[in-house]
């Protein structure tokens, strides 16, 4: 009999070309690029060297465009203008597909893989983003890469990279109402640590995770850097089947049954050995938010402020004890690759349906495809009666590198991923937590628990 | 790639665990090109070494006198975490640092500093820690990182010993370029290509 293996053995299996020691050279099936990979192709360049299969590489502008007009002259500057109109020319000049800003296609980079069916079950999938994780959702290994690998796959289509160890996360039992995928993972990079899943890569099992939806398995796994881990997963299923089927560059007719045969055999083996088992109860998580400056200081909503981490607390201008629905907010954002897809905005909208912003409140898309979606569900409607400004599709207020940025000292409730000092602006302090909860934050004025709202 | 040999160098503690990669090189410096006399050493800890109205608080570790020629750089648990961008490695590199030594890296940042030049030297916690309050200790020690020995010395004769992967400590210590010996092993690629092709759905 063979061993049992992991689903991520067997993707890692499958890719490895040749091997150095501990070196692998692992196959690459799809490369994304975005506005912010510039070094890489002047690397390119500057060798001489052309992009070695064109048609596996993806790129769009995402970072840097302006959420407020589809043009890279609306861009906030002209250096940031300059940074979208160089990845056009760059995709251009290699041939590769490119979602344009003017494309109703384009959008955050791990919003648009999925939603395009570029991401696909079993394939090794690269993007110099960190929160290419996501992208394990849908059972593909996925991970974030720097600029010389971005320039290594452009070249070769292969990644040399070391076999990281293995983490089950395992949770189980029945989310409690008003609690999301959003707070999962909160929960999860609260429990193990900023660091700890460094050098590892996650399977997400148990029952809560295969109760998620797709766009939730994506909120989970597009956090797993935040516990330092190298990549996410979640197996796929009749769940992730379903959301891939008809997708414009998923597997059509034959292809297709076939591809389903070999995607039912890739789910870990029984007895498949992980390095780290760790678990948690579903039904004890509430709706989360973080207090300090590491998305591992997340804490239920009806927690206080803990008397720790005084740094954290300072920049955060916090008191320990404080309760946190007693935290004022000065602004709200409501977007970037880790909740804004539908799903997001749709439980964003139950919660402002009927409701008036007191806070400035900006809701980012996170693709134009999402937008239409929307808007065609009338969710762009609740949003602007709730005085809400509905923006275009970018990472926008996420990383405010296309000059979305808070002023400094101000307190953001945030969808995004990371709450590091200076993240969203010098000086700005982020609280991270779901879009129901930010909707939550951004009526009321506050920090404030969404269960009381539904 | 520049070569790597032994370095002894002077070296900075940096006490702060999980210091994320927005510490290192804030986002608004990533649009910044560099080559062609362009550098990033002036964004090193950028938002951290200097006030609101741009002048240098003088109290972060490198702007200290002792510590200005500093080429190592001593940080702690799960360095450089977070954004993938390539741009810290650049900012290290571009101040004059050729290692940084931490009980643990983020994976991205470990596997940048091999391709640009920087040895990242891990060793466990409390040898990182015993090195930090050497150098708070006595500002201005000198370390020695000799990777084709895998050893960290330090002036009282402390050997520590770390590993680092054959394949990047040979591309650093003779300073190859990675693309160039992947692209020798093309008709390998290839031949993986067809067989992969062959069986994919």
């Amino acid at each position: 009999m063979t061993k049992p293996r992991t689903l991520f053995d067997k993707i890692w299996d499958r890719h490895v070309i040749l091997t150095r020691g501990e070196q692998c050279l692992l196959y690459v099936d799809r490369h994304l690029v975005h506005d912010g990979s510039f070094h890489a192709f002047n690397g390119l360049r500057a060798r001489g060297l052309k992009v070695r299969r064109p048609r596996q590489n993806f790129g769009m502008p995402d970072h840097y465009v302006p959420t407020h007009a589809r043009t890279a002259s609306a861009a906030a500057t002209p250096e940031i203008r300059q940074m979208i109109e160089t990845l056009d020319a760059n995709l251009t000049s290699h041939g590769i597909e490119m979602f344009a800003l003017d494309d109703p296609r384009q959008g955050i980079v791990h919003v648009v893989g999925p939603e395009q069916g570029i991401t696909l079950p079993g394939i090794v999938l690269v993007c110099g983003d960190s929160h290419t994780s996501s992208h394990g959702a849908l059972g593909a290994f996925a991970f974030g890469i720097g600029q010389s690998e971005n320039m290594h796959v452009l070249a070769t289509q292969t990644l040399w990279q070391t076999k990281p160890l293995k983490m089950r996360v395992s949770v189980d039992g029945v989310l409690g109402r008003g609690v999301s995928a959003k707070d999962v993972v909160l929960a999860i990079v609260a429990k193990i640590g900023a660091g700890g899943a460094v050098g590892h890569v996650i399977e997400y099992a148990g029952s809560v995770v295969r109760a998620l939806s797709v766009e939730g398995r994506l909120t989970v796994c597009n956090m797993s850097i935040e516990a330092g881990a190298r990549a996410g997963l979640v197996a796929a299923d009749d769940a992730t089947f379903a959301y891939l089927h008809g997708r414009p560059r998923a597997p059509t007719g034959e292809a297709w049954d076939r591809a389903l045969t070999a995607w039912r055999r890739l789910p870990t083996d029984e007895g498949a050995h992980f390095d780290h088992e760790v678990a948690l109860d579903g039904a004890s998580i509430a709706p989360m938010v973080t207090w300090g400056t590491s998305p591992e200081d997340a804490l239920p909503i009806t927690a206080r402020v803990p008397d720790a981490k005084p740094q954290a607390l300072a920049y955060m201008g916090l008191a320990a004890g404080t309760k946190l629905t007693d935290i004022s907010v000065d602004r709200v954002f409501i977007g970037s690759c880790t909740n804004a897809r539908i799903e997001d905005l749709r439980a964003a909208a139950a919660i402002a349906k009927g409701r008036k912003a007191k806070v400035p409140t900006l809701v980012v898309p996170g693709s134009g495809l999402v937008k239409q979606q929307a808007e065609a569900e009338g969710l762009d409607r609740v949003f602007v009666a709730a005085g809400f400004e509905w923006r275009h599709a970018g990472c926008s207020m996420c990383v405010g590198i296309n000059g979305e940025i808070g002023k400094p000292q101000e307190r953001i409730a945030s969808t995004s991923n990371r709450n590091f000092e200076g993240r969203q602006g010098k000086g700005v302090r982020t609280h991270l937590m779901s879009p129901a909860m930010a909707v939550a934050a951004a009526v009321t004025g506050h920090l404030a628990d969404v269960r009381e709202m539904m | 790639m520049e070569k790597f040999s032994t370095l002894t160098a002077i070296a900075a503690p940096y006490d702060p665990v999980n210091v994320d990669t927005d510490q290192i090189l804030p986002a608004r410096f990533l649009k910044m090109p560099r080559g062609q006399g362009k550098h990033y050493g002036s964004f090193l800890f950028h938002d951290v070494r200097h006030a609101d109205d741009g002048s240098l608080r003088g109290d972060f570790v490198l702007d200290q006198p002792a510590y200005r020629a500093a080429r190592i750089f001593v940080g702690n648990t799960n360095f450089a975490c977070g954004s993938s961008r390539e741009g810290a490695v650049y900012t290290f590199y571009d101040a004059g640092f050729r290692a940084v030594v931490a009980p643990s890296f983020s994976d991205i940042f470990f596997n940048n500093c091999l391709k640009n030049g920087i040895v990242p030297v891990r060793l466990d916690a409390e040898i990182c820690r015993s090195l930090r309050a050497l150098l708070v200790a006595k500002p201005g020690t000198e370390l020695t990182v000799d990777l084709e020995h895998e050893e960290l010395r330090t002036p009282d004769g402390a050997i520590h010993r770390f590993t680092l992967d054959g394949f990047f400590r040979e591309l650093l210590l003779k300073g190859l370029d990675e693309i160039g010996m992947t692209l020798d092993l093309l008709p390998e690629i290839e031949r993986f290509e067809r067989a992969y092709a062959a069986e994919a759905f």
